[in-house]
């Protein structure tokens, strides 16, 4: 490599700054060219001199650098622009690695950035940034002084855009700080580039209101009508995301993104059409929706995806518009399509319907006709399973049978076998459909798969027997329980042969899913990974709870609660508690990470004081917490046997602990410590970390299963509370139960309403709850409750009394 | 030595703005690919899939600017070539444009307008030469053509190897060989 040095070809010099630089990751002998780059470095060939910055600094290691610091830092203010951007470029580069030495050379790039070049003035900012950006106030001052002095650069005024946006967004500074009137005098330079950078800076801040946005959609505005498809695309694109926040600021530019919905550029149109679905009022949705369908067949399945999200967004804001949107729906259902487009369309209809109960109809009617000719199995037995839940209620739900049992005939095993789920869920709601569905199930029984057979076989005798309760437990509600913790009790039955039959009520709980919301519609990256099936939060507890050994013995783990905070943010010690249910016994796991880098704790304990019978029984201490280490330690406390009612209690916690002061750099510890302890937040145990959340898809079945034994029946009146909403939301958060049938959702204008809560109580006993709400002066409630104990009824009955 | 350029987090304010840039030609196949962000597709399966799909997504409309794979792409083609520059999704587009138009009007001059396959292949130590003078590491070096042009000064092979005969190949090697005695 030295040879060649010695060319004076040009061309070939420059080739071999840039194998150096290749080679830099890969060679260990670089080292040798060290010497003919630092002379080329500083010789009079101005056009080797910047590349060879460049190069060296791509091989350099800290002890090299500070041999050729002298070299950078006049470099750096050299009079020619390409030496001075290449030795600011590369002392960025080498920010990470040797962030003293480059810091050194502060001043140096302080004055390369008044020079005149544009790219000199981009490069010189941009490192004084990275150098100073721990330092707000430095930052503040250095942005002081660039935006006052006017520099022409306008790749400098897009970072210095963004370093005062930045600025704005940690101190949390009010929109009357020079800083943004900065930001928006750059929506009047020049230079396209600054004013688009400016807009977006103003769109992307939080907590703008409407008049600030104006000028920044103004422009935007302009740029949708721009022949540069570049400048289209980040208008529409800025434009969709001003209007998920706030729609009205973009209603001016309706008309020129309708312009756009025809652009040669699909992903111009695609993002005008979401946008304009985002801000249309409730009368342009037909002409919307017209537009859409012409379109939509031309563009990929990626945007077909964004642009169905849009539709299902819409059918929220407008519910009254759902036919049109049903039809354009199914439309589009018939349409070719991927798998990830039909599955969003499909989804899209079932919540629609399960919003809308006008539409159900005409909604079933139309996935029906899609699962004749569906090629997807997982979409046919959702839609099957919907059928089956919503099918029997509606007025006429001998049509649905049909459809129903011709999958049964004609498809793969995995939908015949949901069909046969679904119409024995006909024949258990509807008794006048009961002969022809036990006619059709026999059949099911000679079906070749062994899947189907078992299911009609199953479904057959449960029909025969012809009683709801039965009916309940076995085809409209399934399993309620976690089939890991199923599998595992199981296992531990068959290991202990006993008299007794298998209690199913010591399995734990399936915790209910929570839906997730989907806020953000832009196009993401396809997950590269596959969908995992990960164990649950509870079965991982289960776990580490069972390795302890001072808590075999417990029982199953009922209920794990989610973690509570007992210290404020930004404490000494962060500590939070999460609460274990077992049959007779909680754990109290606390877990505390030390924040403080000179000390060290050892045997951590939290001690608790109870305000009711609650019995300590033991704690588990955390052996040891170092700086910035999580750990966990365990109270385990005994329920009160002799009030089983007294499911509440507070406790007081004081986290006691030994403290060993260390030596912050190293982390050595001192040889003795000293007792020390430190206060916490109270811990409240309440009624609803006994309960664990079921939910049942048929609350009257599951209500006549219970049986009312030990029924029991109260009135009471909420005189704090206004609005039947707020009462329901009062009772769903304090029982911790899971509304069914959708009865968490008061309709508007109505001035009573029942709730449905299902849920188990400790031990594995159901726990229904039916609650009448009445609004007249204030709230009054009337709460029965039913359960398979007497102990749950009045505990439900005495906590909200 | 490793210097990695390090691509911060979304919305930081940052010189380091190019991900990539590739010149891929008509049939999607690499001629020039570099990778600013290595965190992006370290592997070369996953540079080349990655360019594949680039490929797919803009040989059949000529739309200067596309979304893929969470990261904004603008392109500009000529003949038999297409020039790609590749930013996060966060990116300014028009930034990355005055990329690509450097990159384009550059190389058109020096190419004498001729920008196609075969001449960019005979020529590549240039263009690799000029991408190198426009983005160093994922910064923007330079963005005026020609400021590019003076820096790479670089000479277009007049007479290619390729075209011409052996006997005079060997004849201007004999050439070469006496003169570099000679200095």
């Amino acid at each position: 490599m030295t040879r060649l040095f010695q060319s004076n070809d040009q061309t070939l010099r420059r080739m071999c700054y840039l194998t150096i630089k290749e080679m830099a990751n890969i060679s260990e002998d670089v080292i040798i060219v060290t010497s003919s780059l630092t002379k080329d470095m500083t010789g009079k060939e101005d056009v080797y001199r910047g590349p060879a910055i460049r190069a060296l600094c791509r091989i350099t290691d800290t002890t090299m650098l500070q041999a050729i610091e002298r070299y950078m830092k006049q470099a750096i203010v050299d009079k020619v622009p390409s030496v001075s951007s290449s030795a600011l470029v590369s002392s960025l580069h080498m920010v990470r690695m040797s962030y003293d030495v480059v810091k050194r050379w502060v001043n140096e790039a302080q004055e390369a950035a008044s020079s005149d070049n544009i790219m000199v003035q981009y490069h010189a900012l941009g490192l004084l940034y990275h150098l100073r950006k721990n330092d707000r106030l430095a930052v503040s001052k250095m942005l002081n002084k660039f935006t006052k002095s006017g520099l022409k650069s306008p790749f400098a005024y897009c970072m210095l855009i963004r370093i005062a946006s930045r600025l704005l967004e940690e101190t949390e500074g009010g929109h009357d700080s020079p800083l943004f009137d900065f930001i928006e005098s750059c929506l009047r330079n020049k230079h396209e580039m600054v004013v688009y950078e400016a807009a977006s800076a103003i769109v992307h801040m939080p907590n703008c209101t409407a008049r600030e946005l104006a000028p920044a959609v103004s422009v935007l505005q302009l740029f949708c009508s721009s022949p540069k498809a570049a400048l289209r695309y980040a208008a529409v694109r800025t434009l969709n995301k001003v209007a998920m926040k706030h729609p009205s600021a973009v209603t001016a530019c309706n008309l020129d993104l309708e312009n756009l919905i025809t652009d040669s550029n699909r992903s111009i149109a695609t993002l005008a059409i979401t946008t304009l679905l985002k801000t249309g009022s409730e009368s342009s949705v037909d002409r919307l929706m017209k537009q859409i369908s012409s379109f939509v067949s031309e563009i990929s399945d990626e945007f077909k995806v964004v642009v169905v999200q849009a539709i299902s967004a819409l059918c929220q804001k407008y519910p009254r518009k759902h036919s049109v949107m049903m039809n354009f729906l199914s439309n589009m259902l018939r349409d070719d399509g991927g798998f990830e487009y039909k599955r969003a369309i499909v989804d899209c209809i079932i919540s629609i319907i399960e919003e809308n109960p006008e539409s159900k109809e005409t909604g079933l009617a139309h996935l029906c006709e899609f699962i004749e000719d569906c090629e997807h199995t997982v979409l046919a037995t959702k839609i099957l399973h919907l059928l089956g839940r919503e099918g029997p209620r509606t007025p006429s739900p001998s049509k649905y049978i049909r459809f129903i049992f011709n999958r049964v005939v004609l498809e793969s095993e995995a939908v015949r076998a949901a069909a046969v789920s679904a119409l024995a869920k006909f024949g258990a709601q509807n008794d006048d459909l009961l002969p022809s569905v036990l006619v059709l199930m026999q059949r099911c029984m000679m079906d070749s798969d062994d899947e189907v057979r078992d299911r009609a076989t199953f479904y057959m005798n449960v029909l025969q027997q012809k009683q709801k309760a039965l009916n309940a437990a076995y085809i409209f509600n399934g399993l309620s329980v976690s089939v890991p913790g199923l599998e595992k009790s199981l296992h531990q039955y068959t290991l202990e042969p006993s008299e007794k039959p298998f209690d199913m009520k010591t399995v734990p709980l399936a915790t209910t899913t929570v839906s997730e919301q989907k806020t953000e519609l832009a196009p993401v990256a396809s997950s590269k990974l596959p969908e995992k099936l990960a164990p649950s939060r509870q079965d991982i507890y289960q776990e580490q709870l069972a390795a302890i050994p001072e808590f075999q013995g417990l029982g199953p783990l009922f209920k794990s609660s989610e973690p509570v905070q007992l210290t404020e943010a930004e404490t000494e010690y962060v500590v939070r508690c999460i609460k274990h249910t077992f049959a007779s016994h909680m754990v109290f796991q606390f877990d505390c990470t030390n924040t403080l880098n000179d000390q060290l704790l050892q045997k951590v304990v939290v001690q608790m004081e109870p305000s009711e019978a609650y019995e300590i029984v033991q704690y588990v201490p955390a052996a040891s917490l170092p700086y910035s280490q999580p750990g966990s330690c365990y109270s385990l406390v005994r329920l009160p046997e002799d009030d089983p009612t007294a499911v509440s209690c507070t406790f007081s916690c004081t986290m006691k602990y030994l403290v060993r002061d260390c030596d912050p750099n190293t982390g050595e510890p001192d040889d003795d410590g000293y007792d020390d302890e430190y206060v916490l937040e109270d811990l409240e145990v309440t009624v609803a970390d006994h309960i664990q959340k079921v939910l049942k898809p048929n609350f009257a079945a599951a209500w006549e299963e219970v049986g009312d034994e030990f029924e029991k029946e109260e009135t009471f009146a909420l005189a704090s509370v206004r609005t039947l909403e707020e009462a329901v939301n009062n009772i769903v958060s304090f029982l911790g139960m899971q509304p069914c049938e959708r009865s968490d959702k008061v309709p508007e204008n109505k001035n009573s309403h029942i709730l449905f809560l299902a849920g188990v109580f400790r031990g594995g006993h159901d726990v229904l709850v039916r609650s009448r709400l009445a609004l007249a002066d204030g709230v009054t409630m009337q709460v029965t409750v039913r359960s398979g104990e007497e102990t749950a009824v009045d505990v439900i009955l005495a906590s909200v009394g | 030595a490793e210097v990695s350029c390090t691509f911060a987090t979304d919305f930081e304010p940052s010189l380091y703005t190019v991900k990539a840039v590739l010149i891929l030609d008509n049939d999607g196949n690499r001629l020039l690919s570099k990778y600013y962000d290595t965190e992006l597709y370290p592997s070369i399966k996953e540079q080349k899939n990655f360019e594949k799909s680039v490929f797919n997504k803009s040989h059949k409309a000529d739309n200067e600017i596309a979304f893929l794979e969470g990261l904004t792409i603008v392109y500009k083609s000529s003949v038999d070539l297409f020039f790609y520059v590749v930013g996060s999704a966060q990116e300014n587009e028009l930034m990355l444009m005055m990329v690509l138009n450097c990159l384009f009007d550059t190389l058109s001059q020096i190419l004498r307008k001729n920008v196609e396959k075969r001449y960019l292949l005979d020529n590549l130590d240039g263009v690799y030469l000029v991408v190198d003078e426009i983005i160093d590491g994922g910064i923007i070096l330079e963005s005026d053509p020609q400021q590019v042009i003076q820096k790479v000064n670089y000479r277009v092979d007049e007479n290619p190897l390729s075209e011409q005969s052996v006997a005079q190949v060997l004849q201007s090697a004999k050439e070469q060989i006496k003169w570099s005695i000679l200095k």
